[in-house]
């Protein structure tokens, strides 16, 4: 191959790597620009500490403090899930698992992963929420503890895979070195891998829970949908995703009410935002411990 | 090759005059009637394709301002204009002229397993206001009332608060669904729930509630006898000719009234 057509095909790929930076900067400015202007209509106080969501009434209230607080019980409620199963999950196939095991067991996780959300959503409604409410007879389905099941599992596969990968980072050595010493396998995994692998883990558990803060279709249509801040486990949220989802394709363009969605949108990105940093921080500080420098 | 040029070059000459001559309907105003305008307004072009129809949301009032603006040519309301508009609208030398295009009624539902036949509207105001949090308070059996209303954007929603709620908010804790459907649904499974639907959405396994009396069926909707009804206008200035009566007579057509009925609303014939 000639020097000419290797630029080229460099720069191509180039282009394409950076697409994706043209794609995130453009939809941060749009978010800027659209979500900013709700702090004319009210301050950001009282946007994010409101506690009343009414927003096409007149006067309208623009609080979004009982989504805010959607979006978190759920997101805690699915971590209670979401980390014992897919980190249980991580260590078995890693740890327990034969070759055959895990053969058949990763796929079946990773599966779960490229079922359309959708497909929960309508599972959790039709099926889980019905089914709870005559099992724990609580007055409705459609709550925070179904919306957090459901999202709890769809979290899983992310939990399971991202821990898996960090078990699998842990240098044989450290395992050897263990084993040398005198240490037993319970020992080994506890007191060397574990630690070791910890940057990897909390990695894994932080990105599943960007992964659930983002869900929307499942949340909007599992959840209730009560724009009140929770007071039991079983009564109705209403995130912050859903409440974009639901209201956008209504809501007048330019309006303080789209503004006001896109302000959510805002927060929600800046959230999911800051998950990704610590992520990435740890990440890194604990490799460098490690002396992988990766 | 020439010759087929020339043709070419006339018939893009030639459309490019008609579409100058092209008559354009602009329709702005209420979220509740826009279904019905969107679709009427697709099914015309597609048999006219000289007409261009353009269709815009906002609400009944940005409706109505934009016919006594002189900036739409038809306004989309779910109300019948206030008397300060047609001031205005006098006032301006614009003639409103409404035109009811459809009925809108909504279907008060419960769980079949609950007793409740009748609800008035005071009570219904009571029930999604959170004055009534309990079945017993209308002589039920004692069990939680799970409120479901529609989200706080939806037109049915807006028609809804409109005619029971007296401008009062709904209870912050009611579970608001993104459709009917999904209300629907929802009451289905819950035996203490109560939601409201439009006509359409009725299925076998919901209990729909006669309100003051009244059944929701599609005769008292027509009749304007059940009271959670309303009809839909579209507003003009001054009786329309050309085009305009042209559209406005076939959304009142047999087929456009179809139409309606597609949209889940309640047509005229």
């Amino acid at each position: 191959m000639n020097f000419k057509t290797e630029n080229i095909i460099k720069s191509g790929f180039g282009i394409l790597a950076f697409s994706s930076l043209l794609f995130l900067l453009g939809i941060i400015v749009i978010l800027f620009k659209e979500g900013l202007p709700i702090f004319k209509y009210v301050k950001l106080f009282e946007f994010i500490g409101g506690k009343f969501w009414y927003p096409t009434y007149d006067p309208p209230d623009f609080g979004i403090l009982p989504l805010i607080l959607g979006t978190f019980w759920v997101t805690i409620g699915a971590m209670f899930i979401a980390v014992p199963v897919g980190l249980g999950s991580a260590l078995y196939l890693h740890e327990i698992a034969g070759y055959r095991e895990r053969a058949v067991l990763k796929p079946i996780i990773e599966l779960l992963a490229g079922i359309p959300s959708i497909v929960y959503g309508f599972f959790g409604m039709v099926i889980l929420a019905p089914f709870l409410q005559r099992l724990l007879n609580i007055p409705i389905g459609l709550c925070l503890f179904t919306a957090s099941f459901i999202l709890g599992i769809m979290a899983v596969p992310t939990v399971s895979s991202l821990a898996e990968d960090a078990l699998d980072y842990v240098p044989k050595s450290f395992r050897e070195a263990s084993f040398a010493v005198g240490a037993n396998r319970w020992q080994t995994l506890v007191k060397v891998v574990i630690p070791a692998a910890g940057s990897g883990i909390s990695t894994a558990i932080i990105l599943g829970v960007s992964r659930i803060v983002g869900e929307t279709m499942t949340v909007l249509m599992v959840a209730g949908g009560a724009a009140v801040i929770p007071k039991s486990l079983f009564g109705p949220v209403r995130p912050m995703t859903a409440t974009i989802a639901a209201e956008m394709g209504e809501a007048v363009v330019e309006s303080a009410h789209y503004h006001a969605l896109f302000g959510i949108g805002l927060i929600l990105f800046l959230i999911t935002l800051i998950f990704n940093m610590i992520a990435e921080m740890i990440g890194r500080r604990y490799r460098l411990k490690l002396g992988l420098g990766r | 090759m020439k010759l087929s040029k020339v043709f070419i070059c006339t018939a893009i000459i030639s459309s490019l005059v008609m579409a100058k001559e092209n008559k354009k309907i602009s329709i702005e105003g209420s979220t509740t009637v826009l279904p019905i305008a969107q679709i009427a307004a697709e099914e015309y072009m597609m048999a006219n394709p000289d007409v261009d129809i353009t269709v815009r949301g906002g609400g009944s009032g940005v409706g109505i301002a934009s016919l006594i603006e002189g900036t739409c040519d038809i306004a989309d309301a779910s109300r019948s204009m206030k008397d300060k508009e047609i001031k205005t609208a006098v006032n301006k030398g614009v003639n409103p002229v409404a035109h009811v295009v459809a009925m809108d009624g909504i279907a008060v539902v419960i769980h079949p397993s609950n007793k409740l036949k009748e609800i008035s509207k005071e009570q219904l105001k009571a029930i999604y206001t959170g004055k009534y949090s309990n079945w017993s308070k209308l002589g039920g059996e004692k069990k939680k009332i799970i409120v479901i209303s529609r989200d706080s954007a939806s037109g049915t929603y807006e028609a809804f608060s409109k005619l029971t709620m007296d401008g009062e908010r709904v209870r912050s804790d009611a579970l608001l669904s993104a459709s009917n459907r999904a209300v629907v649904t929802t009451v289905e499974n819950t035996p203490g729930a109560i939601g409201y639907v439009g006509l359409g959405y009725i299925t076998s396994k919901v209990k729909a509630i006669g309100v003051d009396g009244v059944q929701c069926t599609k005769a008292s909707i027509l009749s304007g006898e059940y009271p959670l009804s309303r009809p839909l206008f579209m507003y003009t200035n001054g009786n329309p000719c050309g085009q305009l009566k042209a559209f406005l007579d076939f959304v009142k057509s047999k087929e456009g009234q179809k139409l309606v009925e597609e949209s889940g609303y309640v047509g005229l014939k």
